[in-house]
């Protein structure tokens, strides 16, 4: 176990530097001059080439990849170009957000997402099954800005059982939570019937039902374990969506995610804003699969680690 | 004796502040309250060296102050931090007299030497401030700016109350300098404490201080008991709260939530807000100091011959275009805007004649159109008012392919002196850094700025009117205003005969505001201090 938690974590190291490369030196040779962004539209140009030689950004590419892996090593993020502030700071601030959000939307996924996949399993070929998966589709398609806004309007504005928008109480988290949860919850309910319905078909479930064993017994204490595992890889993806692609939920909520931060970097260049918020995700999507995997061999005994 | 009568006299003539009315207050302003501004944007940074975007523009100005400012809602220029200053014979030194008693944020007292260490501070490298050009007409700008020196040699401390400043060249513009958000007083400590982290705890003599900031959440801005102006300002505190998406900050406005839906009205809510008698009073529009433009560039064919140019100023339908935003604009013909001074009521420029653009085509030996492309930032409404000009340029048979990029794109193409061939610039495209013609001509259309990487995307230059440029600006006297006026009037007439820009329209500023909030629409679209100025508003009650 320890050799294998030893390898994987060497490979990680190893993808999130690919990562970081790649991220640099696309932003690197972009067509577009994040000095001028800085310097705004009234600077004279001793004023950009200042601003330019300021930032080391007049130095050859490796140099400039090399002191950015010298400050990461050194766990310095470096200062936002537009903000001055330490980007470590402006992630930190907004990461128990981004965490809580992505822990209460995924839960929302799997409850909504397993329960429609289950009984759309168990009620195969029947309207039940249909309406379901209509359901899960309709979902899948549906645009997030349509979804968030109109729960915020009925719930919120027209109801008040909720605050429009915000962040700071449980009452906050709800509908961005269940809003996320209706949007993602589809692929968890097509991957977990079709999931299902191969494990529902196999040996072993008709000896459990042939030795007498409760229908609800068969399905949660034989089935589920089986038909979950699919699931779980698929929640390592899911981290990586939250991580920044929620970014139309957490602006229609007012949710303080990384999401937005990064959305903002992006229109602006604020290369060391983009560089933290992509290897932060890339350490949440590494860890996320990497946890995935640790767990597979306690719900399914065959997999083993070696 | 008599020469030092004389030359007192004639420092004596220059020495009274040509300052118009002082501010009014508005009777009916109350002191006390509480309001809550929205924005989507966090909130950059609180440093006035470097804030330059339009939000944290006007929350800067709130926090600090400056040697000038202008009276509330328009653009006529009154003391600030001096409360006098005199001015040489030649227009070349100035000597500011500060205010006694003013306090930062912190309890100290502000005195000269925090006048100096601001104006170095903004003009030196090391901070990188986007503004450090705006001083280039001070004595020793550009030791600064090459690094060669660490202080201004033209900014003096004559004695704890009283700056002298000393330029390199007359200056027209240069009190205007003084009231932008570049020279605001900085307190020393302050920044040493905080380093790069200053803007994110300012310390400022303004109307306001902060007290909080929950990064990407709120900040909340609390009165400055102290403040030098008496009376000001009228509220007790502002939240500013960030990360609201602007649809939903209209939700909130209307469901009495919030006070000012800072991002403004949303196009999509625009008619329906407009057409609601009981909203549409709470709206308050203003023409602002802007230009929406399509720029031609003169290094990329056909756009070298004028006539060319002419002919595509004659094509475009610009009232068509403002239906596209509503109407919230006004067709233009020339460079500066409504409410500018030097703008010229009466010059038409080109009416809208697409047989006679057609027809000067052919004249330039063009009959059968060309092809060409057209640069807009890929933001609604840009692409939609770009295919408007596409079909208007397809009318005289220009066929224009159209490139939505993302704004920083279509800034790098624009910078470049053979790329871009037209760009519609955007909506609130140049807005002015201060109320003055001159920064209508030197970033955008100066053969300076012509160069890579400037912004005077038709790389336009003409070297008379450069030269009629720095003439016009070196006109300091206050008598001369009229005369400069006209200079400039004349100076963008030239501009239009030579056609670099096809100019379409000056976009209205729309704010809108809850019920409770009272004070003069100006303060809600102010020229200057855009959009709100916050020192001067009031919750009715």
């Amino acid at each position: 176990m320890a050799s294998y938690l030893a390898r994987r974590l060497i490979q990680s190291a190893l993808i999130l530097l690919g990562v970081a490369f790649i991220t640099f030196f696309l932003l690197y040779i972009l067509p577009a001059d994040p000095v001028r962004q800085i310097a705004g539209r009234s600077a004279s140009a001793q004023t950009v080439e200042n601003i330019r030689r300021e930032l080391g950004l007049d130095q050859p590419f490796v140099v400039q990849f090399l002191r950015y892996l010298a400050g990461l090593v050194q766990g310095d993020f470096g200062r936002s170009y537009l903000q001055k502030t330490q980007v470590a700071e402006l992630i930190a601030s907004r990461l128990p957000a981004t965490l809580l959000l992505m822990a209460a939307g995924i839960g929302c996924e799997l409850a909504l997402g397993l329960t429609m996949g289950i009984v759309a399993a168990l009620t195969k070929g029947r309207f039940t099954d249909q309406m379901l998966m209509m359901t899960s589709f309709v979902t899948v398609s549906a645009p997030q800005f349509v979804v968030s806004l109109i729960l915020l309007y009925v719930f919120a504005v027209q109801l008040s059982w909720f605050p429009v928008g915000g962040y700071g109480t449980f009452r906050h988290l709800v509908l961005p939570a269940v809003t996320l949860g209706i949007l993602g919850s589809g692929w968890y309910a097509r991957m977990m019937r079709s999931s299902m319905i191969e494990v529902l078909a196999t040996d072993f479930i008709r000896t459990a039902r042939a030795k007498g064993l409760s229908r609800a017994r068969v399905i949660l204490r034989h089935a589920l374990p089986n038909a979950i595992l699919p699931v779980i890889a698929m929640i390592g993806i899911d981290i990586g969506v939250f991580m920044g692609g929620v970014v139309v939920v957490e602006s229609v909520f007012a949710w303080p995610g990384i999401g937005q931060l990064a959305w903002q970097a992006i229109q602006r260049i604020d290369i060391p804003i983009i560089m933290a918020v992509t290897l932060v995700s890339a350490v949440a999507i590494v860890l996320g699969n990497l946890l995935a995997d640790l767990i597979t061999p306690f719900i399914d005994p065959r997999i083993k680690i070696r | 004796m008599k020469n030092l009568l004389a030359s007192t006299a004639l420092v004596l003539a220059f020495a009274v502040p040509a300052l118009a009315q002082d501010y009014t207050p508005d009777p009916a302003a109350k002191q006390g309250g509480e309001i809550t501004v929205t924005y989507h944007d966090d909130v950059a940074t609180l440093d006035p060296a470097i804030g330059y975007d339009w939000q944290n523009w006007s929350m800067i100005k709130s926090l600090f102050d400056g040697l000038m400012d202008y009276v509330p809602g328009t653009t006529t220029l009154r003391p600030g931090l001096a409360e006098s200053y005199d001015v040489s014979a030649d227009g070349m030194t100035f000597t500011f007299h500060l205010r006694k008693g003013v306090k930062f944020s912190n309890g100290r007292e502000m005195t000269a030497d925090d006048v100096k260490y601001s104006l170095d501070r903004v003009t030196s490298p090391a901070t990188q401030s986007p503004g450090a050009g705006f001083f280039a007409s001070i004595k020793g700008s550009e030791k600064m700016a090459d690094g060669s020196a660490t202080s201004l040699e033209g900014v003096k401390v004559l004695d704890p109350l009283t700056v002298e400043i000393t330029l390199n060249r007359p200056d027209a513009t240069f009190l205007q300098v003084m009231a932008l958000n570049f020279s605001y007083i900085v307190a020393k400590e302050a920044v040493e404490e905080s380093g790069a982290d200053f803007g994110k705890h300012p310390v400022g003599t303004g109307a306001f201080k902060l007290t909080d900031w929950t990064l990407g959440q709120q900040l909340v801005f609390e009165r400055n008991a102290d403040y030098w102006r008496a009376g000001e300002p009228y509220l007790d505190k502002i939240t500013f709260q960030v990360g609201q998406e602007p649809v939903v900050a209209l939700l909130r406005l209307q469901k009495g939530e919030i006070d000012i839906a800072g991002d403004g009205i949303p196009p999509a809510k625009f008619t329906e807000v407009m057409g609601d008698p009981a909203q549409a009073a709470l709206v308050v529009s203003q023409a602002s100091l802007q230009t929406g433009y399509i720029t031609m560039n003169l290094n990329v064919a056909p756009f070298d011959k004028p006539e060319v140019r002419q002919a595509l100023n004659m094509a475009i339908n610009k009232e068509r275009i403002t239906q596209i935003i509503n109407g919230r604009a006004k067709p233009t013909g020339q460079v500066l805007p409504p409410g500018m001074p030097g703008y010229d009521p009466a010059f038409a420029g080109y009416a809208y004649d697409p047989a006679a653009a057609k027809a000067l085509l052919a004249k330039a030996g063009l009959p059968d159109g060309f092809e060409t492309e057209l640069y807009v930032y890929n933001t609604d409404p840009n692409p939609r008012i770009a295919q408007a000009i596409q079909q208007d340029l397809a009318q005289i048979g220009v066929k224009a392919s159209l490139q939505s990029l993302a704004q920083a794109n279509v800034i790098q193409a624009g910078g470049e002196p053979d790329s871009a061939a037209m760009i519609w610039s955007g909506g609130m495209a140049w807005a002015a850094d201060f109320p003055d013609p001159s920064d209508f001509y030197g970033p955008i259309l100066s053969c300076q700025a012509g160069g890579p990487g400037g912004w005077n995307w038709a790389h336009y230059c003409n070297k008379d009117l450069d030269a009629a440029a720095a003439a016009a600006d070196a006109m300091t006297a206050p008598e001369q205003t009229a005369d400069r006026m006209k200079a400039w009037s004349d100076i963008m007439a030239k501009v239009m005969a030579d056609a670099p820009w096809v100019p379409v329209f000056n976009e209205s500023r729309y704010t809108m505001h809850g019920p409770r909030l009272g004070g003069a629409n100006e303060l809600y679209a102010d020229p200057v201090a855009t959009p709100i100025n916050f020192d001067y508003i009031y919750v009715k009650e």
